[in-house]
């Protein structure tokens, strides 16, 4: 059970608007970064693997891509004010909620069916 | 005032001025009547004691109830004293809210840590045991308490076996996230003793300002 000052706390830093997107979709991750004073965006582009958290203010998701040849997973706070927005480019047919054998897959195996 | 008496409502997490993420402990701190103000001349020494959550009256004796009533008071389910900053003065009656925490950067918070019952040494002082595969017999045993012929008995002090948690615990230099005077909310980075729901008093750092 939460408690209801908890819930408001945690209704206070959940976005306004929460991202829209689902398991196998490619996305690229539009990442707020700092350096100093500037402030820059970097995009971070793969397929959804996991969410984890359901509709939690502490919810997060995860993110593959193969990046030169190597396998790179990125875990993001839903909620987080980094997170400027996710685009949704293509979405896949899958089978289930957690993609994680595509850790052990590569090349052509890899690949996800179209929507 | 040195602090206040709380609850803790829970744990989650919030995001900073420059949107990293922070897990705090949620605490209800206040508002605490006071309900005597001791005083160097009377007592002997210089306290206010203050109140906090609500008990039936029935539950208390009458000699009890009639310090409340006479403090004009509710009657509160937990009792205790705090030491007035210099140059503070409180009336008895007056509710003192979370609102002394503002501008307080970090605070101690000391409970009652969840009970664990008659606990093995593995898990009360985190012995190794014995060996877990190769056929161990001994996987969550104290293993040897000492030689045979020197020095003959058992050292005092020993670690062994036994009831595990239900003391008192002070974590110190917690960081005070938010004050939310309108919900009476303290918001502190990190873990703090005892069980969501339990009672704890909540001070000013004692070792860091």
């Amino acid at each position: 059970m939460i408690a209801k000052a908890i819930d408001k706390i945690n209704k206070e830093s959940m976005k306004q608007e929460p991202l829209s997107f689902k398991i196998g979709d490619s996305v690229r991750v539009h990442v707020k970064i700092k350096e100093g004073d500037k402030e820059r965006v970097q995009v971070f582009a793969g397929t959804v693997i996991a969410s984890d958290g359901g509709k939690a203010a502490t919810a997060t998701f995860t993110v593959r891509r193969i990046s030169f040849g190597v396998g790179v997973e990125k875990v993001f706070p839903v909620n987080s004010p980094f997170i400027e927005k996710v685009e949704v480019e293509r979405s896949a047919k899958i089978r289930r909620a957690k993609l994680y054998y595509l850790r052990e897959l590569t090349g052509k195996k890899a690949r996800l069916r179209q929507a | 005032m040195e602090g206040l008496i709380g609850k803790k409502v829970g744990m989650t997490q919030v995001w900073d001025a420059t949107g990293r993420q922070i897990a705090v402990t949620v605490l209800e701190v206040g508002p605490c009547p006071v309900i005597q103000v001791k005083t160097a001349a009377k007592d002997g020494y210089v306290a206010v004691q203050v109140g906090f959550g609500s008990q039936k009256p029935h539950r208390l004796t009458k000699s009890a109830v009639t310090r409340y009533t006479q403090a004009g008071v509710a009657p509160c389910r937990m009792l205790h004293e705090f030491k007035p900053d210099a140059g503070e003065a409180f009336a008895v009656g007056q509710a003192i809210d979370v609102g002394m925490f503002d501008g307080v950067k970090f605070v101690d918070v000391q409970g009652v840590t969840k009970g664990r019952g008659f606990a093995g040494v593995v898990r009360r002082y985190r012995m190794a045991g014995g060996p877990k595969t190769h056929g161990g017999h001994s996987k969550n045993r104290v293993g040897s308490i000492g030689a045979r012929d020197l020095p003959g008995w058992v050292e005092k002090g020993k670690r062994m076996p036994g009831h595990m948690g239900s003391v008192s615990r002070t974590t110190q230099n917690l960081t005070v996230v938010q004050v939310r005077k309108e919900d009476n909310l303290l918001l502190v980075a990190g873990a703090i003793p005892g069980p969501v729901g339990g009672v704890v008093f909540v001070k000013k750092a004692l070792k860091k300002g």
